[in-house]
């Protein structure tokens, strides 16, 4: 039987011990004494959240795929267990052997999302590894970051030995390689990062320095160390379906966010909305073949037993045999109890019947996402979304029965008027009208439900919004307000509902976002302070932060309000992530004169990430 | 057909609470290709209830699940196939055949075995004779107290409701009434020694393990476990 790193007295006196004892079905086992390399893999966030993540599983299948390696799992602790861990000098564990994380050779953590920076470091405190990569012993882990936010690692740049920069599936082998080879020729810890260092994709933040001008933006960012190259390209697969997919996913106990099969279609996307990170750095847009995935869809159903499978993507319905897919899955899967689940398409009359095929029709809503109240800001931020297309879309929807409405949007976009505020509560008007015009009043059943909801706008580094000045919290606020008051105003006010996002929280995503390295003592002084599992709002302490920022005399404007000039060098300008820096600014000054850039498959806009060699790039071109 | 599959929960299933075994064994079915029949709707929910639940921490030797399955199910190799995908610490023990008439497990449900042992580390100076005490506590012809319920308290004679209890060693085995008429649990029961003895119980003192859990027949009110309601595959 397993043996555990908690005592039954802990187990059963915290909140789901289900988080912390592994076991699940899928679940790899080895021989740690077998393995040359142990990789502790890490989702920074509560269990439920980071067992739903895809790449994770992705790295953790692809890693013990190698018989000398054996990667196993770590989440942050629930605040609960942490305060059990600190007093009682547990340190934090990988649920598959429940050895310590300290022991391993590696401790991969993966970043989406800023808010999630303090439960690094709880990570790293509680596997009692010294936060600082500097004070890192030879025993040590190595702390290896990735995904989204390794875009702009900087502000995590102390914390941190390396980075991934770009898709796992490329250059981990070599990386382990490297590591062992170091071991065996009982080379140091820095022989290791040097060797690292050359790898593409790999950025040793050690072995770069950046100095600052007067007015605190980047004077020069420049390696200081021979092995390190100047410029740090992405990595990415260029062919989808020859790299290794999950055929057996963990299937947790828990109900986690994610409970079902998740089939990823394809990376990318042709959209180039400007406002988007991902559909920046993940360019080109590359699509996995259907036979590839018809039988991942089926291997993965059987393995897990899950009774539900939803395709992943940015936006679906650009997958260019999607109809093909979903009658294959129908087929296949309906009759077995099998539910199909279909985010992000696009509403039109092939979307609504295939929908009608696998939701029922009078529980389910359609989901629209304008981003933008008005057209002409829809323009600014090449949304090609007419209003057009939406109320067609909805009218559609409303004669085969839908009469649920959600509408997403973002408020403090750049240029933003109060015209384009009020056209949120106009556009949702106009939703909720097209339903009594298309519904006879015979048919309806109750009144249409149409639900808006705004976020507030962060500019992401290698966006063409990388230079937008962001609101402050009261700015925000006060949009929101007037958002709000358009609302009430309008007739069919009973049938509308609106809620928006916390601002705070918004104002600190920016500038953890868009943030340099001046920003990492910021983070330590606030998780020092008991910030921690700031995405949750119920431990979201603004307060903590703000003092945190005086304490370290770090302004929040520099990185937020402030305006950027076209020549300023950014924090994450030494990565390359295929998206030129000059299609960038072209794109940023089409957005302001309001000028709209076609999609890639109608007309290449020459972003520049053409040079990896393959996806939307060159179809139809062979 | 309906089908009654008995199935044993150890190690760290112990954490796994019932709703999430309950979910467990719907992905198992699928894991299996068992032909487990559907309800008809947009969301179809396979045909399958539990006896009894069991607490998180509680260990089992004896838990029950009905199924209904498509005619051409195969169930002289269904306990195999699922016992292929089963998680480490749950071992499907039987699979029985179920008359077409039979009642649903949890319906039925009158008693079951538990096995009560002191937690390593809690023991007192003599295990055996303080479940020697137990038992004869457990003996006494009435046992009134008052039993906390969604309503508010009431008045029990808990003596009536324990159908056996026997010390064995460092042990304490119990056969307690169970299910939807009046369902005792083991710590209730320690509860009321201890509070006899002027004491309170140490929440984790105790390593409790369930055994089996039996139905009952109405005309000689004789104990019967629910897999031997089954016949075998």
């Amino acid at each position: 039987m397993k043996k555990l790193a908690l005592s039954d007295e802990i187990l059963l006196s915290i909140q789901q011990p289900a988080r912390y004892i592994g076991g699940e079905i899928n679940e790899v086992i080895k021989d740690p004494k077998k393995v040359d390399l142990r990789f502790a893999i890490c989702f920074p966030d509560l269990y439920d959240i980071g067992m739903s993540h895809l790449g994770i599983q992705i790295l953790y299948d692809m890693f013990n795929r190698r018989d000398d390696v054996y990667c196993e799992r770590v989440y942050s602790p629930w605040t609960d267990l942490d305060q059990i861990m600190r007093e009682k000098n547990i340190p934090l564990f990988a649920l598959e052997s429940q050895d310590p994380v300290k022991e391993f050779d590696f401790l991969g953590i993966t970043l989406q999302y800023e808010m999630s920076y303090t439960n690094v470091l709880q990570i790293l405190d509680l596997s009692q590894i010294p936060l600082h990569a500097a004070d890192r012993g030879e025993d040590c882990p190595l702390v290896i970051g990735g995904g989204p936010c390794a875009y702009n690692p900087e502000p995590l740049a102390e914390f941190f030995d390396l980075f991934y920069i770009g898709e796992g599936e490329t250059v981990y082998d070599r990386l382990f390689d490297r590591y062992l080879e170091n071991k065996r020729a009982g080379g140091s810890r820095k022989d290791f990062l040097e060797m690292a260092a050359q790898i593409p994709g790999i950025y040793v933040p050690g072995f770069y320095d950046a100095a600052y001008h007067e007015d605190g933006t980047i004077k020069s960012f420049l390696p200081n160390n021979p092995h390190a190259p100047s410029v740090i390209t992405k990595e990415l697969v260029m062919d989808m379906d020859h790299v290794p997919y999950l055929e057996k996913p963990l299937v947790p106990y828990l109900k986690v966010t994610q409970d079902r099969v998740v089939l990823e279609i394809m990376r990318g996307c042709i959209r180039g909305c400007r406002f988007c990170q991902a559909g920046n750095v993940y360019r080109p847009l590359r699509e996995r073949g259907l036979e590839y995935l018809k039988q991942h869809a089926l291997s993965m159903l059987t393995s897990t037993g899950h009774e539900e499978i939803s395709l992943s993507s940015l936006s679906s319905s650009d997958y260019s045999q999607l109809e093909e897919l979903i009658h294959f899955l129908i087929d296949e899967f309906k009759g077995q109890g099998v539910n199909i689940s279909l985010p992000s398409l696009r509403i039109d009359a092939f979307s609504l019947d295939v929908m009608s095929q696998v939701q029922d029709v009078k529980k389910s809503s359609l989901t629209f996402a304008p981003e933008a109240g008005s057209q002409r800001l829809r323009d600014v931020i090449n949304k090609g979304l007419t209003e057009e297309e939406i109320l067609t879309g909805a009218a559609q929807a409303f004669k085969g029965g839908w009469n649920r409405v959600k509408l997403y949007f973002m408020l403090g976009l750049p240029t933003e008027t109060v015209e384009d505020m009020e056209g949120i509560a106009l556009l949702s008007e106009k939703v909720a009208e097209t339903y009594y015009d298309t519904v006879p009043k015979e048919q309806r059943h109750g009144k249409v439900q149409v639900v808006a909801s705004s976020s507030f706008f962060v500019p992401k580094p290698f966006t063409p919004f990388q230079w937008a000045v962001m609101c402050t919290k009261d700015e925000f606020i006060q949009r929101a307000n007037i958002v709000r008051q358009k609302f009430r105003e309008m007739l069919n006010y009973k049938s509308l509902k609106y809620n928006w996002h916390e601002a705070e929280l918004t104002v600190l995503e920016g500038v953890l976002a868009r943030g340099d390295r001046k920003v990492g003592a910021v983070i330590e002084e606030a998780y020092r302070n008991g910030a921690l599992f700031d995405s949750w709002s119920e431990y979201f302490d603004n307060e903590i932060w703000m003092k945190a920022f005086e304490t370290c005399g770090v302004s929040v404007d520099f990185y937020t309000t402030r305006e950027r000039s076209l020549d300023e060098i950014f924090p994450w300008d030494f990565i390359d992530a295929g998206v030129s820096k000059e299609f960038l600014k072209r794109e940023w000054q089409n957005a302001v004169k309001e000028k709209v850039t076609p999609n890639c498959r109608r007309q290449c806009a020459g972003c520049g990430a053409m040079k990896f060699g393959g996806g939307v790039c060159f179809e139809g071109k062979n | 057909m309906k089908v009654r599959i008995k199935f044993s929960k150890q190690g760290i299933m112990k954490f796994i609470g019932h709703l999430d075994i309950m979910r467990y064994f719907q992905k198992a079915m699928r894991r299996a290709q068992v032909k487990i029949c559907y309800s008809g709707g947009f969301s179809p929910h396979q045909i399958m209830s539990f006896a009894a639940p069991l607490g998180v921490g509680i260990t089992s030797n004896g838990e029950y699940l009905d199924i209904e399955t498509e005619d051409n199910e195969d169930l002289s190799t269904m306990k195999e196939r699922l016992n292929r995908t089963m998680a480490e610490g749950i071992v499907i023990e039987s699979v029985r055949r179920l008359p077409e008439d039979a009642k649903n497990a949890m319906s039925i449900v009158a008693a079951a075995d538990y096995t009560l042992s002191f937690r390593p580390g809690y023991e007192p100076k003599q295990p055996e004779s303080w479940m020697k005490a137990a038992e004869n506590f457990g003996r006494q012809e009435h046992l009134y107290i008052t039993k906390k319920t969604k309503k508010g308290e009431k008045e029990l004679d808990l003596a009536s409701m324990i159908y056996e209890i026997q010390a064995h060693g460092p042990e304490l085995k119990l056969r307690l009434s169970t299910g939807s008429g009046e369902n005792i649990k083991p710590e209730l029961f320690l509860d009321s020694f201890y509070a006899s003895l002027g004491q309170e119980r140490h929440p984790f003192a105790f390593l409790i393990q369930r055994e089996e859990v039996y139905a009952r027949r109405e005309n000689t009110g004789e104990f019967i476990s629910l897999e031997a309601l089954g016949e075998p595959v």
